[in-house]
């Protein structure tokens, strides 16, 4: 992914560093939500249309796009399976974490 | 201008001179005209702000908070179940620092189902990190929206005006409209130092742990404990301009009194009423109305009492298993206070029942009957 920062831990040692309100803290560079996931959205880019509709819907945005086709982020892909239902191509599939 | 105007619409003229530019509202009985008002302001152009029809008060603080957040000057008004439906978005108001100023007639809580005044829906608000500010007259009530923006958004930290239901939500007074160009002066435009931009994106409210979590809190707090003193600021300022003072606290004849009967709301003036029967009959009381609950002006109260041989705080409100919350209030304000002043605690007046100047003669023949209280509670009026 082309933009993704490095993880970088952000630490304030004094109140005086702390923004007025909780913003940009960093947390979600640690906290890899995508683990939380027990079914996993799968493109078939052979059917992929390049609607950008499941880019789109990512209510976590976790799907990106790169040369011009939708790639998922699996650390932070919850598996919802919002992208899956709105694919007019129906080329996502949902299949079982096995991990 | 001088106008007659009810006190739901001194809200809205307040929200409307001081250019509010994002309202999101839902109507609920006593509040609603003060949303219909400012729906007619909105569309007839004489306000220039968005309004947004929502389908829950939770909706309507989320609508706001979302604008705030953007960057727009933003108003609401609620009571009652309405206002306890948005408790969470009030704590995500002043935790993400949005200076929205609400409104709400304290209505009493059902069930029993009332519309009727009393003041436990806007003081279980407590701890939720809003400035609380109490009027006792629709002119007041317009001043009071005006000086919350500018507090407000300096420390930002939300405001509540409060008002009572019916007593003054549906009361229909003379009222002082500033002049427009006056309050631009006056308030400047709300300009906050981070907001929400495309050309700035970041994420706000995010997960928090609790290596920073702590610190958050302390600066809402270091925050909130200069807002005495930029309420006074601001209230002088104000009356430079317009020629009305707006404070903390307003005491009446309690320079030389040896009874303060503590008061807020409308009750406060119907207090002074029963302090001018007193003073005739040769009982030297006098009334504080403490006007601003949160942050509570600890430094006003023991000034203002110093003098006082005893104090009476009459509660139109309870926290059920303690006491009247103005009474717990204060009692904490004088503790380790210099002046050893024996504090009694009433209430009355709850889910609307009248509070008249007979009130405030029973309150203070109790009083002076007793040289310390003997329960915490006096109930005044509870058919026996």
């Amino acid at each position: 992914m082309k933009n993704k920062k490095k993880p970088e831990k952000i630490i304030f040692q004094s109140e005086k560093d702390v923004p007025l309100m909780p913003m940009s803290v960093g947390s979600m560079l640690f906290n890899k939500t995508g683990a939380w996931r027990n079914i996993r959205p799968e493109i078939d880019l052979a059917n992929c249309i390049q609607c950008g509709i499941c880019w789109k819907f990512c209510p976590d945005v976790a799907i990106y796009i790169e040369n011009e086709f939708p790639v998922i982020d699996y650390d932070y892909c919850k598996g919802c399976g919002i992208c899956a239902e709105e694919c007019p191509s129906k080329c996502i599939a949902m299949v079982e974490e096995l991990k | 201008m001088k106008k007659v105007i009810m006190g739901n619409h001194a809200l809205s003229w307040g929200a409307q001179l001081a250019r509010a530019q994002v309202i999101a509202a839902y109507p609920i009985t006593p509040q609603t005209q003060v949303v219909e008002l400012l729906s007619e302001m909105c569309a007839s152009k004489t306000l220039d702000a968005k309004f947004i029809k929502v389908e829950s008060e939770h909706s309507a603080m989320a609508a706001c908070l979302g604008a705030s957040l953007a960057g727009a000057r933003t108003f609401t008004a609620t009571s009652a179940q309405g206002l306890t439906l948005m408790h969470e978005l009030l704590h995500w108001a002043s935790g993400g620092r949005m200076p929205v100023v609400m409104g709400n007639i304290n209505r009493a809580m059902a069930p029993g189902w009332s519309i009727w005044t009393d003041q436990n829906d806007s003081l279980s608000q407590r701890d939720t990190g809003w400035i609380q500010f109490y009027c006792a007259s629709n002119q007041e009530v317009l001043d009071t929206v005006i000086q919350a923006f500018k507090v407000s958004e300096q420390l930002l930290i939300p405001s509540m005006v409060v008002l009572d239901a019916f007593a003054l939500s549906h009361t229909y007074e003379v009222v002082d409209i500033p002049d427009q160009a006056k309050v631009d002066a006056y308030l400047p435009r709300f300009n906050p130092p981070v907001r929400l931009t495309p050309s700035d994106p970041h994420a706000f409210g995010g997960l928090t742990s609790p290596e920073h979590y702590f610190e958050f809190r302390y600066k809402l707090q270091k925050d909130m404990e200069k807002a005495p003193a930029l309420i006074e600021e601001t209230g002088r300022e104000y009356e430079k301009m317009f020629g009305r003072y707006l404070g903390l606290v307003e005491d009446y004849l309690c320079e030389d009194a040896d009874l303060i009967l503590v008061t807020s709301g409308t009750a406060g003036y119907t207090a002074r009423v029963g302090v001018d029967l007193l003073r005739k009959e040769g009982v030297k009381a006098g009334n504080l109305r403490i006007k601003v609950f949160r942050p509570f002006p600890f430094e006003k109260v023991r000034q203002v009492v110093a003098g006082a041989k005893k104090v009476a705080v009459v509660d139109r409100n309870i926290s059920y298993g303690h006491h009247g919350i103005f009474y717990q209030e204060v009692k904490s304000a004088l503790y380790g206070a210099d002046h050893d002043v024996p504090v009694f605690g009433f209430i009355t007046g709850l889910g609307g029942r009248d509070v008249t100047p007979d009130t405030f003669k029973e309150v203070a023949g109790l009083t002076m009957a007793k040289s310390r209280p003997e329960e915490e509670i006096t109930w005044i009026g509870v058919k026996k």
